[in-house]
């Protein structure tokens, strides 16, 4: 399956620019539900724009933030290796949902008050661990670029990005933290997180053991 | 899970019996609904969309008391807040009751499965007037009084609302309390069938909540059985909830089924599932931070195209000067 034809040619062709499309879909959906609200006809968001507009962006950004956790594992279990082209562009796009999460939460909730959100940060456990998601996201964000593969090494490279699994795990519990019963959407996204951390500690553990089986051989 | 829950055939059985008025509290996500699917199709299978102001031809119920929606006559009182009320479909369509599913949107979208009619209400416990009550015995329809209440929730959001009821202490007054009564607690009703949210574990159910006595009989504290000269939409707890505006909104049992005088302090839903978070008295207090938010602040519900203001909270919610006195050297930072 993964050598015919015309998988390879979706890959080649159609892939990324279908992907990006994918991923500006829901910042579109937003627009047009904003659209909708000015215009004064009926709209999803509801008679609380503001957290809904946040909230939005927030669980859009986790979502998108665990398909690029799940594009590896993807690869491994189909065989077909070119699905990680678009693990960057997926990648900045979390970064870019998240930016506009904290954007939209500084504008609508705080008022644009930086002490409003200083205070939050520093007195509210769950800002301050999706503040730490987000800033960690910063380096990886400017780094996802070929030059900057070229520029760093892929091995440097690569551990850098491995900070990707702390801000998957900031991220799902800043969102776990933030409602009043362990229910839902948070709930979900956590054991998502947890299966695709899950498979990476298996995949591990298997090569270890394979490794001295290999070398006896 | 709503997916399974909408082939359930009482479901279907309530959808094919909808009423104008339902459909008015429901038409964002008729409407919604219909841009995804063709306006046509639906639109066209729903003719009294079109008619959304008209008033439900139902004056009473097979109860004997007035059905959702229909009209009541209720004395003005003194009772004002600054700005008047909220906007009634704020009201109608944001609100919490999670035997209906934790979302904003799921008590306006699924309550119309709860039946209302007969309602009886069970008294028991230290009384010596115990037994079931049907809904007329226990409110004078001819004393409702309307009280403009601001309406606080956890969550850091009000709205201000136009309740229809008693005071509370009429009505315990009828049921006799023994001295021994020190508390009273209030069981919302429950039935799996027309409270698909209950079928989840986001709290135990019933729903329980409760007071001290001298809260329960302070002037403020209502059973409400209409708001916006209205009989209640079963979204906002029809026909009979409890209101008591210095405490947070959660402290309010909607659709009571039960009342049990105590003489220790009951257990109360929100204490039993995070007792670290929701104490028993939640009275709202802009110095004491819920544990991960603060409550210094609240959002103004029903602002012009969803935009909510953002007012400072009161102490006791504005109400003071009310119910101050039933504090008197207490700590409320350690009885939050």
């Amino acid at each position: 399956m993964a050598h015919s034809p015309l998988l390879r040619s979706f890959g080649k062709h159609w892939l990324k620019p279908l992907t990006l499309v994918a991923l500006i879909a829901p910042f579109a959906w937003l627009a047009y539900q904003w659209a909708m609200m000015l215009a004064g006809l009926p709209n999803d968001m509801g008679w609380n724009v503001g957290q809904w507009t946040h909230r939005y962006l927030g669980d859009t950004a986790i979502r998108i933030l665990l398909v690029t956790l799940a594009i590896s594992p993807i690869r491994d279990i189909t065989g077909w290796a070119p699905i990680v082209v678009i693990r960057r562009r997926v990648g900045l796009a979390a970064f870019f949902y998240a930016a506009l999460h904290l954007l939209a939460y500084f504008w609508l909730d705080r008022n644009w008050s930086l002490p409003g959100l200083i205070a939050d940060v520093t007195l509210r456990t769950y800002i301050m661990l999706g503040m730490a998601a987000l800033t960690l996201m910063i380096p990886l964000a400017v780094t996802s670029n070929n030059s900057s593969i070229r520029k760093l090494g892929r091995k440097t490279w690569d551990r850098l990005h491995w900070l990707v699994y702390p801000v998957a795990i900031l991220a799902v519990t800043h969102n776990l933290l933030m409602v009043k019963i362990v229910e839902g959407d948070p709930t979900i996204h956590a054991v998502i997180l947890g299966v695709l951390l899950l498979w990476r500690v298996g995949r591990w553990v298997i090569g270890k053991l394979r490794k001295p089986q290999e070398a006896a051989a | 899970m709503d997916l399974k829950f909408r082939r359930n055939p009482d479901y279907q059985t309530l959808r094919d019996e909808v009423t104008p008025e339902r459909m008015f509290m429901d038409r964002r996500h008729i409407l919604s609904a219909a841009g995804f699917l063709g306006a046509g199709s639906i639109l066209g299978a729903l003719p009294a969309c079109s008619e959304p102001e008209q008033t439900p031809i139902a004056p009473a119920t097979a109860g004997g008391h007035a059905a959702p929606g229909a009209a009541l006559t209720a004395k003005k009182t003194a009772f004002a807040v600054a700005g008047g009320a909220t906007v009634e479909e704020a009201f109608a369509g944001y609100c919490n009751f999670y035997e209906f599913g934790t979302s904003k949107e799921d008590p306006p979208r699924y309550a119309n499965l709860m039946k209302v009619s007969p309602w009886q209400v069970t008294v028991e416990g230290e009384t010596d007037a115990p037994g079931a009550y049907a809904l007329n015995d226990l409110i004078d329809y001819s004393k409702l009084e309307e009280r403009i209440y601001r309406h606080r929730c956890v969550e850091a959001w009000s709205m201000v609302v136009p309740w229809v009821g008693v005071p509370m202490h009429s009505v315990l007054a009828k049921l006799k309390p023994k001295s021994t009564a020190k508390f009273v607690q209030f069981e919302t009703y429950l039935n799996k069938k027309e409270m698909p949210g209950t079928n989840r574990p986001s709290l135990q159910w019933p729903y329980v909540e409760g007071l001290r006595m001298d809260e329960a009989n302070n002037d403020l504290t209502l059973f409400a059985v209409g708001a916006y000269g209205k009989a209640l939409q079963k979204q906002n707890g029809a026909p009979l909830r409890t209101v008591m505006p210095w405490k947070y909104g959660f402290k309010a049992t909607k659709s009571v089924v039960k009342i049990r005088f105590l003489a220790t302090q009951p257990a109360t839903a929100w204490n039993k599932a995070n007792g670290g978070e929701y104490g028993f008295y939640s009275n709202v207090n802009p110095n004491v931070s819920h544990p991960r938010w603060s409550q210094a602040s609240e959002r103004v519900i029903g602002g012009k195209g969803g935009f909510n203001e953002r007012r400072d909270t009161e102490m006791f919610n504005g109400y003071d000067k009310q119910v101050a006195s039933l504090y008197a050297g207490m700590d409320l930072k350690r009885n939050y």
